[in-house]
């Protein structure tokens, strides 16, 4: 059992976003421009399967269809984008609403199903939601919509700049996390964490379940919108790819390896996916092989993903409350 | 409508749905019985189809290649069983989604390795080639017949097996009730791994098969997976009369979709408009239907556990 306080962790949170911060200008000192793209791209999904691991982790609900909200956000921008509303105030919370609503439609009918049934029915309506950006031609089909750039801000900032960009990126990710953090902590999120651990009790003692895993699985698919919106920006391209079973896959895989329930398991699950595949990919074309390996021996040595051997070296963080 | 084409694509769709059974059954016997997630399913359909690929350069005979990749592939699933995937039965539902998630990663890479990137050719046997006149109008290809045929014994078998002999009888204990079946004395490490190889070969089968038919390639195993699982699902887990099912309304919904759906749309929208949506629409339908069955039956048509 978890432990219902989570910190934010603070002596290890505050270093690592000052090393963040200093990042870009190292790299580009060293002429590593390469690296300030990638960490982006790190930082972008660490949001994403932070947002599924707040479904998975927090309110139990383990959703195959992650993909679809994350999918939805970005197209978002790219057909506002088409139909030239390239202004980030307007597009980004209409994107981060369209993913919200998606959420709350496809929460409603599949939260009435539990355990393997949910993931399936979740499976289902991201297909639904996959095939039918595929169908829509005019934006593009299978091969995708490119943007004609990135979303404008105005007050001189300029996104087309990797650096910025970082920077926009870096400041959203860490003020969403500092929010999911205190949110967990929150009178909501601790009555999701009763639910999660036994819903009849919760419901006896008054809490409505139901409507609370709602909130939070549109909550996920409004923070994996936003997440979205970010990758779109980044690759200037709203490509099917981000709607595809594969990406939700590929999201569930990061909350478990990094480690479900822990505030950070999504950030430290994509940093370390996308590093191995980055990695490994320089030395050989066989660089699957390498990174199925690792996440075996991550299911053999570290059963609740690898923050959960940080936690087993310090017993005392878990605390009595449980 | 035109009533030949009905016809056609009737039978389309059954050797599809049959095609998916030979998967979903191993599929939902080891979910129901292990209590185990596999995504590496697929990868046995994969590695099946490689192996009759290989075989049949080295035998010359398709029934030989058909018949050393079911006992290959057996093998492989039964060595997987003992040396990983027996560790895992205990373990979470996410804990096996991420193993055998590891697992599909390195059986790709590795047929990669073996290979070579290059999609193989899987010949269907020439006396098979031509079509066959089934009625006045219709012809249909011999070999989708000899698939159909192949389908349909190997669905009855499997059905007499499950339901009328000692082995099922344990199988389907199993499924109903894992503890009990336990208490009363079932040699559960054996049923498992016997349940595990002929799932393993159920899918091979599958893969061999299909193999002239579509192209035998890395990932040929993950696109059949997830319909796989939408065929559980419907069926109900644990269920080898609801994979069945389960499998015939997958293969028939989307066949039929695929070609009733553009040409009804037709009728009611402009073709360029109709020519976008229908095949969108279809590929949908099957989603629908999964949706809805679990929206009405959450624990599908025919639920396993009593």
């Amino acid at each position: 059992m978890t432990a219902l306080h989570h910190s934010l962790l603070p002596r290890v949170a505050l270093p690592a976003l000052a090393l963040l911060i200093a990042f870009p200008p190292v790299m580009q000192a060293i002429d590593q421009p390469f690296y300030i793209v990638l960490a982006t791209r790190i930082l972008i999904f660490a949001l994403a399967a932070s947002s599924l691991n707040l479904l998975i982790g927090f309110g139990g609900m383990v959703s195959f269809g992650h993909a679809a909200f994350f999918g939805t956000g970005a197209y978002t921008v790219g057909i506002l984008m088409v139909h030239g509303v390239d202004s980030a105030w307007i597009a980004w919370p209409a994107a981060v609403l369209a993913s919200a609503l998606a959420a709350l439609l496809i929460g409603a009918i599949s939260l009435h199903t539990r355990g393997v049934y949910f993931i399936m029915i979740t499976l289902a309506f991201a297909q639904m939601i996959y095939y039918l950006f595929v169908s829509l031609k005019a934006y593009g089909g299978d091969d995708g919509l490119t943007l004609a750039g990135r979303s404008q801000v105005g007050f001189g900032v300029d996104l087309a700049s990797d650096v910025v960009f970082y920077y926009v990126v870096l400041a959203i990710v860490a003020l969403l996390l500092a929010l999911l953090g205190r949110m967990v902590n929150a009178r909501f999120g601790r009555a999701l964490q009763a639910v999660r651990e036994n819903e009849t009790r919760a419901q006896a003692i008054g809490f409505p379940a139901y409507r609370y895993k709602l909130a939070c699985f549109v909550l996920g698919g409004a923070v994996a919108g936003l997440a979205g919106v970010l990758i779109v920006n980044q690759n200037e391209l709203a490509s099917p790819n981000l709607l595809h079973w594969m990406q939700s896959g590929m999201l569930l895989i990061m909350v478990i390896l990094g480690g479900v329930g822990f505030l950070y398991g999504g950030v430290l699950g994509a940093l370390v996916l996308l590093l191995l595949e980055e990695t490994l990919s320089e030395y050989t074309i066989h660089w699957q092989f390498g990174v199925g390996l690792i996440l075996l021996a991550v299911v053999l040595f570290a059963p609740n993903g690898l923050l959960s051997l940080a936690q087993r070296r310090t017993p005392s963080a878990r605390g009595a409350s449980g | 409508m035109d009533l030949i084409l009905l016809l056609e694509q009737t039978l389309n769709g059954l050797q599809f749905g049959l095609m998916l059974f030979l998967l979903a059954a191993g599929l939902t016997l080891v979910f129901g019985i292990m209590d185990m997630i596999n995504l590496a399913h697929g990868s046995l359909y994969m590695v099946g189809a490689y192996l009759a690929a290989t075989l049949i350069g080295y035998t010359g005979s398709f029934t030989l290649a058909l018949l050393g990749a079911l006992a290959g592939t057996a093998l492989f699933g039964a060595a997987l069983e003992v040396s990983l995937l027996r560790t895992l039965y205990q373990r979470d539902h996410l804990t096996q989604v991420l193993a055998t998630f590891a697992l599909i990663l390195i059986i790709n890479e590795g047929t990669r390795m073996i290979w070579g990137s290059q999609a193989l050719l899987l010949n269907a046997p020439d006396a098979l080639s031509g079509p066959v006149e089934l009625l006045p109008g219709l012809t249909y290809p011999a070999y989708r017949l000899l698939i159909i045929g192949v389908g349909l014994a190997v669905a009855a078998a499997l059905y007499l097996l499950v339901t009328h002999t000692r082995i099922g009888m344990l199988v389907r204990a199993g499924a109903s009730n894992r503890e009990m079946a336990l208490t009363m004395g079932v040699n559960v490490k054996r049923l498992f791994t016997a349940v595990f190889a002929a799932g393993a070969a159920l899918s091979a089968l599958a893969g061999v098969l299909l193999g002239p038919l579509l192209a035998v390639q890395v990932g040929m195993g993950e696109s059949i997976l997830i319909l796989a699982f939408v065929v559980i699902v419907i069926g109900g887990i644990g269920s080898v009369r609801g994979a069945l099912v389960g499998a015939l309304l997958v293969g028939f919904v989307d066949t039929l979709g695929r070609t009733l759906l553009p040409m009804s749309l037709r009728t009611v929208l402009p073709p360029q408009v109709a020519s976008n949506l229908g095949p969108a629409l279809a590929s949908i339908l099957i989603y629908v239907l999964m949706a809805a069955v679990l929206f009405w039956r959450p624990q599908g048509l025919f639920p396993a556990r009593g």
